[in-house]
């Protein structure tokens, strides 16, 4: 019996429910000070005095900054190629602001009201420009430039792939496609906005750091690149975070000014966004416009596909994975799981006076998905054959694996048609086709969409290296060790959030030492206490992080043997580590407690030879090149025309991750996953008008969605294991977000069946489908 | 010049006396000047319900409401749910059903629930409970990591459970 594999209770649980969680703003210190941030109320604008006074007057000020004051600190992240234009982000503004909300001055007070009425009294002259708004403005010829000199407004122009066959395909095709899709602006939104709490530690001659963060070393790095420090002079901590979802996997310019008043003041400060900070000057994504050409045989086969793709980045690149990400991304992984003969990419970040962007949750696979599975729809009916059919004749089938694509990317072992067979036949077998005629009968229009894709995870740096980020992440490192009582204490340079790694590390190096999962402790998100990593995000933990805890347990396993063995007279090789013993294979009068070794090692380690003195302990790497989960997501969903309201009916998820470490925790990134997907397609966007003013500010006009909005999703595992994991594992935090647009929007373009009408955006609104209905389609 | 109001309440059935500024939300008071950080602020405009607590047994917004509102009542916090280390059956219910993952929504979802509950208690416990009645009800709080399955088969099984129990064989 292994703990792989077992639902296991997870260890987050009890503190969470009993309100003994400690979040970042949970931490209080004596004499801390709150910091509150003076914003820009326009898009673009000029830098005229900034006057301090009115806010330093306010009883309970302690102090106000401008960015010269800190001298004039900013954040770099580099893409080390020709065709990336780097934009300096500054932590406060230096003589212009980019968007609203970008922070022009702090306040420091007693607290956190006083603060907040201080930041209002900061005296900005502001010279407005105009606001480059929309992707559209940007691009479009004599643009305002977002950065001075930039040309066409273009930070990352990147043709990655070409085939000078292309041309002809497209001209002597049997069926040549042209579509332009688009996505939303998405705000992540975790419902823990973002905090910090910094303190000078005089004894350590450290900036302490608590951080609701995904990414502690990046913002340890952070603050020594912005300060010019050195990295052992910073320590960051996350504690409990509530929810990141890619937000929270880039570093803000708020922590980091926070930092640095901590440093200047020797006081703590700390500082918790708000919502409406949230939501219009943290960082957004997604907001994607793909114009694609497909050519397909008279068989359904594709014969060439060429998109240009540019990706709306707001204006500035985050640190440390900089704008290029989802471009670089898009145009590199389109095909999907799709044989695509012949490819040509160009993927482009374009500047605008909106919020910068982070990788949210998918990046720019949603997207890439839609863009795939719509052509495949869109081939079939134009070619009449069934639109399953068309995605069978061109997906990587068995056998075929693994599979290196046009796109040079190498995809691992997968169930693809497998998951499509069995989403099909689940939808057959559980009345989906018949419920679909009721709501019709019953006078709403009804569709099912289905949507097949798969999900490359856990890039370690030979993935991650071939975009050239100045700071290349991938890697991950773990150390295991067993204190004289026989519990374990494992750290690792991963950060998790909500996934619960604390029970799934727990169950991986349970298993390799024999003890129970109880034993082991998780020590995560401290950068004193972990060796260099690289945080949680790109559904990396569980395969690089438990990879690395793996291996590092795997050699604790092999000095237990080796102990055991001396101590019984026995060869290693016969020595079984199970159920909290060392025993000789076969017998069990043999056994010994493991805790009875690890308190001689530590206590009596004469009685030991010298190799297996003085400890039991090990730390390993990981960096593999990667795994693809895959999953075919199927919707149905009702709607009426009366209302235009789209209404999610039925929900379901073929899945595979390979090996399943703790099923209820992968139901449940599954589960919350698709939430995100389907309210990306119905739901949620980032508005701006013309002039770069916000218009989602609030949780009243950014539409997360509720349960009242979603439905059960039912859940089919296959297992396919990953040969490039320590457990066989694959990632899988982002399957469900990148399945679920592409399944609801196809599922509401055969609800529109008969009225003239499909959509290629998301998210498809009431006022979209009014539109249709009455004859004036977008 | 604050304007400062000295209050009395109790919470978790602890009496509380303190001075606080007339604009200062109930929520920061509990948090900042009482110490019960359980109760998490998420949007701090009424919408998520992270901060629900209970205000004379009825769920409400404690983002909402200022700390001067509370004079004289009876605020349930999360950190009362429990009977120290022991979970309470709703709580239970959750982790059994994995109702949470990062668990900063959370401690709203346990108080809307348990408000609501014990108020459908003292109507007399009435029919049987829905899945759509739970899924509305569900639909006031936001949760952003778990599609809120867990959460509702949570406190679904709780409120069948309770019923089932109020329900059952009477002394006679």
């Amino acid at each position: 019996m292994t703990w792989v594999g077992a639902s296991v209770a997870r260890k987050e649980d009890p503190r969470m429910l009993l309100g003994r969680g400690r979040f970042t703003g949970d931490i209080s210190r004596g004499g801390g000070l709150h910091a509150a941030f003076t914003r820009s109320p326009h898009a673009a604008a000029a830098l005229g005095e900034i006057d301090l006074s009115g806010a330093l007057a306010v009883p309970g000020v302690v102090a106000a900054c401008t960015a010269a004051d800190l001298g004039d600190p900013a954040l770099l992240a580099v893409l080390e190629r020709p065709e990336f234009v780097p934009t300096a982000l500054p932590l406060l503004a230096i003589g212009q602001v980019r968007h609203v909300g970008e922070p022009v001055a702090v306040v420091v007070a007693g607290d956190p009201y006083t603060a907040e009425d201080a930041a209002e009294l900061v005296s900005v002259d502001y010279t407005a420009q105009p606001a480059v708004a929309s992707l559209d403005g940007a691009r479009a010829p004599g643009a305002r430039p977002v950065h001075d000199g930039l040309e066409g407004n273009c930070l990352v122009d990147l043709t990655m792939f070409d085939d000078d066959r292309l041309p002809d395909l497209f001209a002597t095709a049997p069926v040549l496609l042209q579509a332009r899709l688009r996505s939303g602006r998405l705000a992540a939104l975790p419902l823990e906005g973002r905090a910090c709490l910094a303190e000078w530690d005089e004894r350590d001659g450290q900036i302490v750091m608590h951080v609701s963060t995904q990414v502690p070393h990046q913002v340890r790095s952070a603050v020594a690149q912005a300060f010019s420090l050195a990295e052992r002079q910073i320590r960051v901590i996350a504690p409990d975070v509530g929810g990141g979802f890619g937000l929270k996997c880039v570093v803000g310019r708020e922590e980091l000014v926070v930092a640095g008043l901590a440093r200047r003041l020797r006081r703590p400060v700390r500082w918790a966004e708000d919502r409406q900070e949230n939501l219009t000057a943290s960082f957004h994504g997604h907001e994607q416009c793909y114009d694609v050409r497909a050519a397909f045989g008279e068989d359904g086969r594709i014969l060439g596909l060429a998109a240009d793709i540019d990706c709306d980045v707001g204006a500035y690149s985050a640190f440390p994975f900089t704008c290029g990400v989802e471009p670089l991304m898009a145009a590199t992984e389109l095909p999907g799981i799709y044989k695509v003969p012949a490819y040509r990419a160009r993927g482009r970040a374009i500047a605008s006076n909106k919020a910068p962007t982070a990788p949210y949750r998918g990046v720019s696979r949603p997207q890439l998905v839609l863009v795939m599975e719509r052509l495949m729809e869109k081939a079939a009916r134009q070619l009449g054959l069934d639109p399953l059919a068309v995605r069978r004749r061109n997906m990587i089938g068995p056998g075929e694996f693994p599979y290196t694509g046009v796109n040079g990317v190498t995809y691992d072992e997968g169930s693809y048609a497998e998951s499509l067979d069995r989403a099909e036949k689940q939808v057959a077998e559980t009345g989906w086709p018949a419920e679909r005629d009721r709501l019709r009968g019953q006078g709403l229009r009804a569709g099912i969409g289905y949507s097949c894709f798969s999900e490359r995870t856990a890039y370690g740096t030979p993935a991650m290296s071939l975009r050239r980020m100045r700071m290349t992440p991938g890697y991950d490192t773990a150390s295991v060790r067993m204190d004289p009582s026989g519990e374990v204490i494992v750290t690792t340079g991963t950060c998790g959030h909500g996934q619960g790694h604390e029970t799934t590390f727990a169950q991986i190096v349970a298993d390799r030492l024999g003890i129970d999962p109880g034993q082991v402790r998780l020590r995560e998100g401290d950068t004193d206490l972990a060796s260099y990593g690289w945080g949680t995000w790109g559904s990396r933990s569980i395969v690089i992080g438990g990879g690395a805890a793996s291996r590092a347990a795997e050699q604790v396993a092999t000095q237990l043997r080796a102990v055991a063995a001396h101590l019984l007279e026995a060869s290693a090789s016969d020595i079984e580590l199970a159920a909290g013993t060392a025993q000789v294979r076969g017998d069990p009068a043999s056994a010994m407690p493991i805790s009875e070794l690890a308190r001689i090692v530590h206590f009596q380690t004469h009685r030991v030879p010298e190799p297996l003195r003085y400890g039991l302990e090990a730390r390993s790497s990981f960096d593999p090149p990667g795994t693809f989960s895959n999953g075919c997501h199927a919707a149905l969903v009702s709607i009426d025309e009366g209302t235009c309201e789209v209404r999610l009916r039925r929900y379901l998820v073929v899945e595979d991750c390979g090996v399943v470490i703790n099923p209820m925790i992968v139901d449940g990134q599954v589960r919350g996953g698709v939430a995100q997907g389907v309210a990306a397609a119905l739901l949620e966007q980032v508005r701006y008008d013309a002039d770069g003013q916000p218009g989602s500010a609030t949780l009243m006009d950014y539409l997360a969605p509720t349960a009242a909005e979603l439905c059960p999703v039912d859940i089919t595992h296959l297992e396919t294991p990953s040969a490039h994991s320590e457990t066989g594992a694959k990632g899988m935090g982002e399957g469900g977000t990148i399945g679920a647009p592409a399944a609801v929007l196809n599922a509401i373009n055969d609800a529109m069946a008969g009225t003239g009408t499909s959509f290629d955006h998301i998210p498809v609104l009431p006022s979209d489908i009014h539109a249709a209905l009455s004859g004036g389609a977008r | 010049m604050k304007d400062i109001h000295l209050i009395r309440l109790r919470v978790n059935g602890r009496e509380h006396e303190l001075a606080v500024e007339a604009r200062r939300t109930l929520a920061d008071m509990l948090r900042d000047d009482l110490g019960y950080t359980g109760t998490h602020l998420g949007c701090e405009h009424g919408i998520c319900g992270a901060c629900t607590v209970l205000v004379d047994g009825a769920p409400a917004r404690s983002c909402l409401m200022f700390g001067v509102q509370a004079d004289g009542a009876e605020i349930s916090t999360v950190e009362g749910l429990a009977d120290g280390d022991r979970l309470s059956d709703l709580q239970q219910s959750f982790s059994d059903r994995h109702g949470l993952q990062c668990g900063f929504c959370t401690p709203g979802f346990l108080m809307l629930a348990e408000g609501y509950l014990a108020q459908r208690d003292s109507a007399g416990g009435g029919a049987e409970p829905t899945e759509a009645e739970i899924r509305e009800l569900v639909a006031a709080n936001l949760c952003r990591c778990t599609g809120y399955q867990g959460i509702v088969e949570a406190v679904l099984a709780t409120a069948r459970s309770r019923w089932q129990r109020a329900a059952g064989p009477g002394p006679s």
